[in-house]
């Protein structure tokens, strides 16, 4: 696996505690599959009433097109836990977003769909903000020495979960490695139905 | 399990790190816990792909008997049929019997008179019990923390590994004590409690903590009360509320239909007793309000933390010094139509909606009821009251609860989730303002272009019957401290 794991381009969403609610609005829950949702994501900010794509919307700018990296600010993902919402961002073409906090359930469904979530200081945030306003940036991630290459030898570091890094690289799959525990599941189980029987 | 607890720890622990320490099934690294769940509840919402993903991987549920499920979010509260509200709501329907049936789940459909929101069932039917990791694919899961529980809201990738495994990976959480002391006014309730919580944290205040409630005024509280108060633990963004359980709580419990039946009875509330913070435990953090500080509260913006006392102005952007929360304010000003220094006492509203796992309980419903009984909704406003699930229903109307509401105007409907996230039809207009005691007032949360503003049940009714938002304090007296008086039995 390359060092790199991810680059592209960056799209700057200056919001705080942007909600599950905005990333992907219920109407769109009812679906009982994975895929479709690109359209969907942002919908009530991204398009206008009549259908169009509101061209003030930060995602609908030229400049931004094909961005894979959302740079954005506090809590992100705040509200519910429907995983639609990391899937609608992913399927739309994002794989890392960096912000100065997330919720955990959002974090949590991220990771769990392989996608790169970076938390920075309000500081750094601000930094990467005024970048952006210099013009489209095209910045590099390395995981493997936790840092934002923004080109020109610049870099910023991150701090992340040494086991989340981990299942990135190594792509572990997260129902398997819990179900090599399998034998010490079924002794908690055996304990369990003996020390609380009504438990079941 | 038990066997944590049968020798004496060393170090005090929190309530939070007791639960945590007694489902430790094994470790999966340095850092991460594998983490055994004793109640898995599931809905039609966030349940069908990992149901698709555990057959494309050929695995099987493990528990389905620590398994249960509901039909809540997208149903119809006008009829009891699935297909009542959409040709998509009722696909999702199937799919959720069918997963079900298939793998020997129990389900609460529509048939079954019990159905009802997830966090208002779950404790109903006993399911939820101190002591417990509890999980489901919804935020509010942490309503069942009221118990004593650990409960909080997963995904649906992690939904398909509880239903594959009956655990999930955890690393351990930091702790949050909320400590709440002293009398809550008469025209207060743990809605404002908790909204009052909320302003003082922020809505990423919680973020990485599980939350205990503690102190004089939680221990007088109601389960209902307690219920309502974990519920929008989520919304400060912690991962998890929690109160010790104690004889509130057991009395609540008792006879319930999933609850430790007789023989087991004396063991287990034994052994929930044992659940409570060690006295020289730890958090890593700590705040302190005095109950009696506590007024009725109410929503002006787009997130939990926007919100004032009812006898508040409307704050001006400016007066915010945090430039991004500044910027924030004046978003949700023009999209609530809201002047700086308006009182929300002169806005009219045209929705009122009584519902949701905040605040969908006998107990809202009475305080609900008190303050509308021989009065009349205004003219022009739309109201409804969604009760939590058929038990709750029932019992309103035995208790002459729904004539109340039914002869002020107010529509009377049948269980479900309805118009606190409007996926069935129940939904509130573009520019409508809605008084609404669900518990998120996110930008077209309940509707495109809806205007939510979050209060307590009373105040909620108090709207419907003037036409506008008014203190409760100012209005009557009785309802809240009839309120205060009732216990659930
Ligand atoms: S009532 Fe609202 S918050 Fe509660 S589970 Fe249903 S949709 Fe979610």
């Amino acid at each position: 696996m390359s060092k790199i794991f991810a680059k592209g381009l960056v799209c700057p969403l200056d919001k705080n505690n942007v909600d599950t609610d905005q990333i992907i609005p219920k109407q769109f829950l009812t679906s009982v599959s994975r895929d479709g949702f690109a359209d969907a994501m942002f919908f009530d900010w991204r398009y206008l009433a009549d259908g169009s794509p509101d061209p003030d919307f930060v995602i609908n700018k030229p400049e931004y097109n094909g961005a894979s990296i959302l740079l954005t600010r506090a809590n992100f993902g705040c509200g519910s836990s429907r995983e639609h919402a990391p899937w609608a961002i992913q399927q739309y073409g994002f794989n890392v977003i960096i912000a100065e906090s997330f919720a955990d359930i959002f974090f949590n469904n991220s990771v769990n769909n392989a996608m790169l979530l970076i938390q920075l200081s309000k500081t750094n945030i601000d930094l990467l903000f005024n970048r952006c306003q210099q013009g489209p940036q095209h910045w590099q991630i390395d995981l493997a020495s936790q840092e934002i290459l923004f080109g020109n030898n610049a870099a910023l570091g991150f701090n992340i979960d040494a086991d989340i890094k981990q299942r990135l690289l190594s792509g572990l799959d997260f129902i398997g490695s819990s179900e090599q525990l399998n034998s010490q599941i079924t002794d908690f189980e055996q304990s369990r139905k003996a020390s609380q029987p009504w438990l079941g | 399990m038990g066997h944590a607890f049968s020798t004496t720890s060393s170090s005090a622990k929190t309530l939070y790190q007791k639960i945590y320490a007694s489902h430790v099934v094994g470790k999966l690294n340095p850092s991460t816990d594998l983490l055994f769940v004793d109640r898995h509840l599931i809905h039609e919402v966030t349940s069908p792909q990992a149901f698709s993903g555990l057959k494309l991987a050929n695995r099987k549920v493990r528990r389905p008997d620590l398994t249960f499920a509901t039909m809540d979010h997208n149903v119809s509260t006008q009829r009891r049929s699935i297909d009542a509200a959409g040709e998509t709501s009722r696909k999702q329907l199937e799919a959720l019997a069918a997963n079900c049936s298939e793998n020997n789940i129990p389900l609460l459909d529509l048939t079954h008179p019990d159905q009802g929101i997830v966090h208002v069932i779950g404790p109903e039917q006993g399911l939820t019990q101190p002591g417990m990791i509890i999980v489901c694919g919804d935020s509010h899961t942490s309503t069942h923390g009221a118990f004593g529980a650990l409960a909080f809201g997963i995904g649906t990738s992690e939904v398909e590994h509880v239903l594959a495994t009956q655990t999930l990976p955890q690393q351990q959480a930091k702790t949050l004590k909320v400590e709440i002391n002293g009398e809550l006014s008469a025209h207060v309730t743990p809605k404002d409690v908790i909204m009052a919580v909320i302003a003082e944290l922020g809505t990423a205040g919680g973020n990485g903590y599980v939350a205990e409630f503690g102190g004089s005024a939680i221990a007088a509280m109601s389960m209902e009360g307690r219920m309502t108060l974990c519920n929008m633990s989520i919304e400060m963004g912690a991962k998890a509320g929690l109160i010790a359980p104690d004889e509130t709580t057991f009395a609540y419990l008792k006879g319930k239909a999933h609850a430790p039946q007789a023989e087991h009875w004396d063991a287990a509330v034994q052994y929930w007793q044992s659940l409570y913070s060690d006295a020289d435990a730890v958090f890593d953090k700590q705040v302190e309000i005095d109950a009696g500080s506590i007024t009725p509260q109410i929503t002006w913006g787009t997130n939990p933390e926007q919100v004032i006392a009812i006898d508040q102005s409307v704050p001006s952007p400016a007066s915010f010094t945090d430039a991004t929360k500044r910027d924030a304010a004046e978003r949700a000003l023009a999209y609530m139509g809201l002047a700086p220094g308006q009182k929300l006492t002169d806005c009219q509203v045209d929705v009122v909606f009584i519902g949701s796992c905040t605040n969908s309980r006998i107990e809202d419903l009475r305080a609900a009821a008190s303050v509308v009984q021989g009065k009349q909704v205004a003219a022009g406003v739309r109201a409804l009251v969604v009760p939590g699930s058929g038990i709750v229903k029932r019992q309103a109307e035995a208790e002459g609860l729904a004539d109340i509401f039914k002869s002020a105007g107010f529509e009377w409907r049948e269980p479900g989730c309805s118009m606190c996230l409007g996926m069935n039809d129940d939904r509130v207009a573009a520019g409508e303002r809605c008084a609404s005691t669900s518990n998120r007032n996110f930008e077209g949360r309940q509707g495109r272009g809806a205007r939510t503003h979050l209060v307590s049940p009373a105040m909620a009714a108090a709207a419907a019957i003037a036409g506008k938002f008014v203190n409760i304090a100012t209005v009557s007296s009785e309802q809240a401290a009839i309120q205060k008086e009732t216990r659930y039995e």
